[in-house]
């Protein structure tokens, strides 16, 4: 394979994480000295620092986070004396069952199978990054861009916790409450938001230049 | 390799995702150029004015405020009539043992989107006006990368799905708030789509 490509790196350049401008690589890859980008400031990196570091370290937290989220009840609701939890999938089988499954559908799409798929796909790409595989980087990329794009909207059921025990707050007559695994699933969004911001793509490209 | 840089260069830029670089391609609003090697978009072209992007952020600075101030849902069950705002949500879940969620959800969908819009605005009426203020390239920064904790589309869909969750219960009455809200997230995507971001950092000018 012919190494003759002309990356920002080899040429001595580091492009701005933000504005994308093309600043001068520094003199030499100290970690104590800061380059910030001259445009808007921000730090200049040729790579994420600790990439692939970084990214284990988020994907495994957010792992164990996964677990309490699933387990523990999303929302308690106390009616007229009568208490019902329920959890992410005990809700999205009362929707299959009350008929509603479009929003059945939703639920389960947004808590259950985008976070599991955002860590399947990141833990995916470090292993591939890590064992310098040289398949399908143009797949990867892509596997990558839509890891990113997609893990907001896991905050979905967050949300509807948070309309659900605004609007049934009846004293007596009925109150919702969130229960625990509405912040363990808080906490598995976030932290892999942050997974997938601190992985860097480049590194998939990376190995093809040697 | 042979010849360093020295200083930054404004007519090249790198793809963000492979790192290879390209010279800033140009071309007709609504086109898109994408990497050579990775197939990712490196940049998608837009009109070169602020006129439009403006007129909708001023438009999304009126419904925010709106939406901030309405009442949101009503709960309506025989004669039992319960108002709520999007504040007493947040308030709820931080009363009952969970200030860090009510905190994490105000961020979302009150601190981080008014800061956005109020940023959006810092920058870009004077480049519009072609002047330049203090510190517009810091603020505009913390405007992009705000950009996905702006999370006011994702509650709009929270809403409906509560809306079917309740609809059993009793009947549900959307206020002010549930119309402003979804005008907020109509205008403000139409405002950051009509806008170029590279329009507003090709304003700066390397220091001599």
């Amino acid at each position: 394979m012919s190494p003759q490509v002309f990356t920002a790196r080899r040429m001595g350049w580091v492009s701005c994480s933000v504005c994308h401008l093309l600043c001068p690589a520094p003199p030499h890859d100290d970690r104590a000295e800061v380059f910030k980008c001259p445009r808007c400031g921000a730090r200049l990196h040729s790579r994420k620092p600790d990439s692939v570091a970084r990214t284990w370290a988020l994907v495994l937290a957010a792992c164990i986070f996964y677990i309490p989220a699933n387990v523990l009840p999303m929302t308690t609701v106390v009616a007229l004396g009568k208490v019902q939890s329920d959890t992410i999938m005990s809700g999205v089988i009362y929707f299959i069952q009350s008929g509603s499954w479009p929003i059945a559908l939703i639920i389960f799409v947004a808590s259950v199978f985008v976070p599991l798929l955002k860590l399947l796909i990141l833990v995916f790409l470090l292993v591939s990054v890590q064992r310098r595989s040289r398949l399908r980087p143009k797949d990867r990329t892509r596997l990558y861009l839509l890891t990113e794009a997609v893990g907001r909207w896991s905050m979905l059921d967050v949300f509807v916790v948070t309309i659900l025990v605004a609007m049934v707050n009846l004293g007596a007559l009925a109150t919702i409450q969130a229960g625990p695994a509405a912040l363990y699933f808080a906490a598995v969004v976030v932290l892999t938001m942050f997974a997938a911001m601190s992985f860097d793509a480049r590194l998939i490209w990376d190995v093809l230049e040697e | 390799m042979k010849m360093m840089p020295s200083q930054p260069a404004q007519h090249l830029m790198a793809c963000h995702h492979c790192d290879i670089v390209h010279k800033v391609p140009s071309g007709p609003p609504g086109a898109v150029a994408v990497c050579g090697r990775c197939g990712c978009e490196l940049v998608r072209f837009k009109p070169k004015n602020f006129q439009r992007p403006l007129a909708l952020l001023c438009t999304a600075a009126l419904l925010f405020v709106m939406f901030n101030t309405f009442p949101f849902l009503t709960f309506k069950k025989g004669s039992l009539v319960h108002q709520t705002y999007i504040i007493s949500g947040i308030y709820l879940l931080a009363k009952q043992g969970m200030p860090l969620l009510g905190a994490l959800v105000a961020l979302n969908l009150l601190v981080i989107p008014g800061l956005h819009l109020l940023g959006s605005l810092y920058v870009l009426v004077p480049v519009s006006l072609n002047r330049r203020v203090p510190g517009m390239f810091t603020v505009f920064r913390y405007v992009r990368l705000m950009q996905p904790w702006h999370m006011v589309e994702i509650f709009m869909l929270g809403v409906l799905v509560s809306m079917v969750k309740l609809a059993k219960m009793a009947q549900i009455l959307p206020g002010t708030a549930v119309y402003s809200l979804t005008g907020f997230i109509f205008v403000m995507a139409a405002a950051w789509a009509s806008m170029d971001p590279h329009e507003v950092w090709s304003r700066w000018e390397e220091p001599s």
